[in-house]
């Protein structure tokens, strides 16, 4: 466990997820005050059944979508790293998704933004409630100097190894 | 006004492709909550007065895909599949787990209502109120897996083209069809995901008549919103750490049954319910966990039990089989009841079960049926188009399962399910076979017999159950704590069941409470609510349908083979005796007011405002006195 101090990631251990969805639960409650999926910073994708995994901000060592930003709606968080949205300031250009490696950010589904993972303040409820269910798919550590930006990928592209790594040759078939 | 409803329904008319929303009142909603009850009243408003006359595969038949108010609250989402059924010519609330509930929720929906039929294969799309019918004829024929890879595609493309500021698009929640949904076999399944399934009722065969492939919908907003949100949070928290106490259930789902039911119970089919006994260490549940479940925590929305796992087989002769688990009934009813007794095999057939859109249990049992006929001489190699449908041939049985999904040869015939083909195999061979069909009221019986006593049901749950064989609906004395007006609830509110095991009872009225802000008690469930859903679901089972109708005195029966004494095992010679059946039947009728012929009590039925359900019995009245 990381000290108080120290700005955070939250690890993902993508192949256990049992797309409960109970991070999109926590998450919608969290930031919206009601269980919202689609308005969820952290989003389950089931494109093949079985290889569900969640998707959701990687705080890239370079934030490319922050730099991407037009209007500078997105900074970075001094505390966490996390990448945080000035609502008034978001144009919803859509700018961010393009420059995200993963196309991660979404826009709200009802309001004229972007939606990113915040980290909740530095409690990521998402975590909270995997590790209540002994699921363990997300953990949270220090953030030290590694290439997170890795992590940031596509569903698509998830799909494709998580499906292959289950089902093996198959699982191509299904994607 | 009643909370936790989204406030609409979506009803779609394929013959007219005529889309339109409805809604019901407040009133409506109070006295029948939603999926298994609210099926009940809507069917029998619109189809009520000529209910008898009603094929359940003609286009006048309603398809319903109806969630509650409970969907997506209470951990572990459902949708609710009802409609006259095929197997029954009654109402069967038949639930299947995944998405699909919150996404219609979410995308303004409580429920959808199908009518009609149309001409060409269609699926419906359903992105928030942008409803869309679409040509489904690349798709029909296909099976699950190809149409799950197809549509999810697809719908996603549609979405990417139509919003394409959006974002990535998560996929849609789909229900489909299969080959046997749309040949209209009578045991074929509203499927989910590859392997979830709604399978008691037969409504995938009422899909396939409507040439509807899919339904695919995709929802945006919040669900709705309710009463006292900081309750129901702290609810959901009661039912997931109930759940987390529960480790081996949790690690194991019913997995553990094909081998536990078996050696422990004694109350698994065993080549066609000859038995309820076996001892092969070879099904135990350490041999599916280590040796094909490839995931061990799958769960549906919400749901912190995860009871499904996923198998594959990765080597030998049935490679690359993926099936759920597979599950206790599909371990048990294409396992040990067809003779067959490795993990292998089991999710080989399984999976193939899973492909063809067929009801694993439904299927099974009428499998068991022919190859108990085939070992009895009854049926014969040539009966069977040439397949020697010997015990444990797994082969065997995916020969024949491919010909009842696709309705060819032999496979025509029991496509029409165990009892039905029963009548015609007697009718052809001129003898009663009637005996080995283990099945109440066209419905099998799920994999949970009674002889030993040691099992959950009881002797008359299957005897008066409005849902026939279904064991997810079985039924007993006392009423609150082991009828199927508790059942009624968990299918109403649209969630789990297997969530709610070892929650207090309380805990789900005060979740309804929480959600619709509405006061719920338990009494008023129990003796006026649940009560008035049961009465017309026993009301339309009766009337039946043009091909069969049901006689309380023939047909509130168990099946004969339960008693046989059991042949082996700790409950050898056990039985069940007929005198204290047909004692708790009587006092069975009499709790749930039906008159000595098993029909709902007139008074009653204007007690609970159900006037012109009292109306339409008085011929059946009529007739039992005749006879």
């Amino acid at each position: 466990m990381p000290t108080k101090k120290e700005p955070i990631w939250i690890a993902r251990e993508l192949s256990k997820c049992s797309g409960c969805r109970k991070c999109e639960i926590v998450c919608s409650l969290f930031h919206e005050n009601c269980i919202w999926p689609e308005a969820s910073r952290i989003r389950i994708f089931m494109l093949v059944p079985g290889a569900d995994f969640p998707h959701f901000c990687t705080q890239c060592e370079d934030y490319p979508c922050v730099h991407a930003c037009p209007t500078k709606a997105l900074s970075i968080s001094k505390k966490t790293g996390a990448v945080l949205v000035k609502t008034k300031a978001c144009i919803a250009c859509g700018k961010c998704i393009d420059a995200c490696p993963g196309r991660i950010p979404h826009m709200h589904p009802t309001e004229n933004r972007i939606i990113i993972c915040d980290l909740c303040k530095g409690k990521p409820q998402c975590v909270k409630v995997c590790q209540e269910g002994r699921w363990n798919v997300l953990t949270i550590v220090s953030r030290r100097n590694q290439a997170y930006r890795l992590y940031a990928r596509t569903p698509e592209e998830i799909t494709r190894d998580l499906a292959t790594k289950m089902y093996g040759e198959q699982g191509e078939e299904y994607v | 006004m009643i909370l936790g409803y989204a406030g609409k329904f979506l009803e779609v008319n394929l013959s007219t492709e005529n889309i339109k929303d409805i809604k019901f009142d407040d009133d409506v909603l109070k006295d029948y909550v939603g999926g298994r009850g609210l099926a009940a009243k809507i069917l029998w408003d619109r189809l009520g007065s000529k209910w008898e006359t009603v094929d359940p595969l003609g286009p006048e038949n309603i398809l319903l895909f109806l969630t509650g108010p409970l969907t997506g609250y209470f951990p572990g989402g459902r949708i609710c599949v009802s409609g006259k059924s095929p197997q029954s010519n009654g109402v069967v609330g038949s639930t299947v787990g995944g998405e699909f509930g919150v996404e219609l929720r979410c995308a303004g929906y409580d429920g959808i209502i199908v009518t009609g039929e149309s001409e060409k294969p269609v699926y419906l799309s359903i992105k928030d109120s942008d409803v869309e019918i679409r040509d489904a004829s690349h798709v029909w024929g296909k099976d699950a897996k190809q149409t799950v890879a197809t549509l999810t595609k697809e719908c996603r493309e549609h979405l990417k083209k139509r919003y394409p500021q959006y974002g990535e698009w998560k996929e849609p929640a789909l229900l489909y069809i299969g080959p046997a949904g749309e040949n209209k076999v009578r045991t074929a399944v509203v499927a989910a995901k590859w392997t979830h399934a709604a399978g008691y009722g037969g409504y995938g065969a009422v899909m396939g008549s409507k040439k509807l492939k899919a339904v695919a919908v995709k929802g945006t907003g919040p669900l709705p919103e309710v009463a006292d949100l900081k309750k129901v949070k702290r609810l959901i928290k009661v039912v997931n750490d109930n759940a987390y106490e529960s480790e081996m259930w949790r690690r194991w789902g019913t997995g553990a049954g094909g081998y536990e039911v078996g050696a422990k119970t004694s109350s698994e089919p065993v080549r066609n319910w000859q038995d309820e006994w076996h001892e092969e260490r070879s099904f135990g549940v350490d041999k599916f966990e280590n040796r094909v479940w490839i995931k061990q925590f799958w769960s549906d929305f919400g749901c912190p039990t995860c009871c499904l796992k996923i198998a594959m087989v990765k080597t030998g002769k049935f490679k690359g089989a993926i099936t759920d688990n597979p599950d206790y009934e599909m371990q048990a009813y294409l396992g040990p009841n067809l003779g067959v007794f490795t993990p292998e095999e089991n999710v080989f057939l399984t999976s193939l079960i899973d492909d063809l859109g067929l009801c694993g249990i439904q299927t099974g049992n009428v499998m068991g049926f022919a190859a108990e006929l085939f070992q009895r001489r009854i049926l014969t190699k040539k009966d069977l188009d040439g397949i020697e449908l010997k015990w444990g041939d797994a082969e065997a049985f995916a020969a024949l399962a491919k010909k009842i999904a696709l309705r060819e040869g032999v496979g025509d015939l029991l496509a029409e399910g165990t009892y039905r083909a029963a009548l015609n195999i007697g009718k052809m061979k001129k003898m009663d076979v009637l005996k080995y069909a283990v099945q109440s009221k066209g419905i099998s019986i799920g994999a949970h017999g009674i002889r030993s006593g040691k099992d959950y049901p009881e002797a008359i749950s299957y005897v008066c159950s409005v849902q026939g064989g279904d064991h997810t609906s079985t039924t007993g004395l006392p009423l609150e704590s082991s009828s199927e007006l508790g059942e009624i609830f968990n299918d109403s509110g649209v969630y789990c069941n297997f969530n709610s095991f070892g929650v207090p009872r309380k805990v789900k009225f005060d979740f309804y409470k929480a959600v619709t802000g509405t006061e719920l008690t338990r009494e008023e469930w129990y003796k006026t609510k649940a009560m008035r859903i049961l009465q017309l679901q026993r009301t339309m089972l009766l009337l039946g349908g043009p091909d069969l109708k049901w006689k309380p005195e023939i047909h509130d029966a168990n099946p004969p083979r339960f008693y046989e004494p059991l042949p082996s095992g700790p409950y050898k010679g056990k039985t069940v005796d007929k005198a204290r059946v047909e004692e708790e039947k009587r006092r069975y009728y009499e709790a749930v007011d039906w008159d000595e012929n098993g029909i709902p009590k007139s008074e009653t039925l204007v007690k609970l405002g159900l006037k012109d359900v009292d109306r339409a019995l008085e011929k059946l009245r009529r007739q039992r006195f005749k006879t």
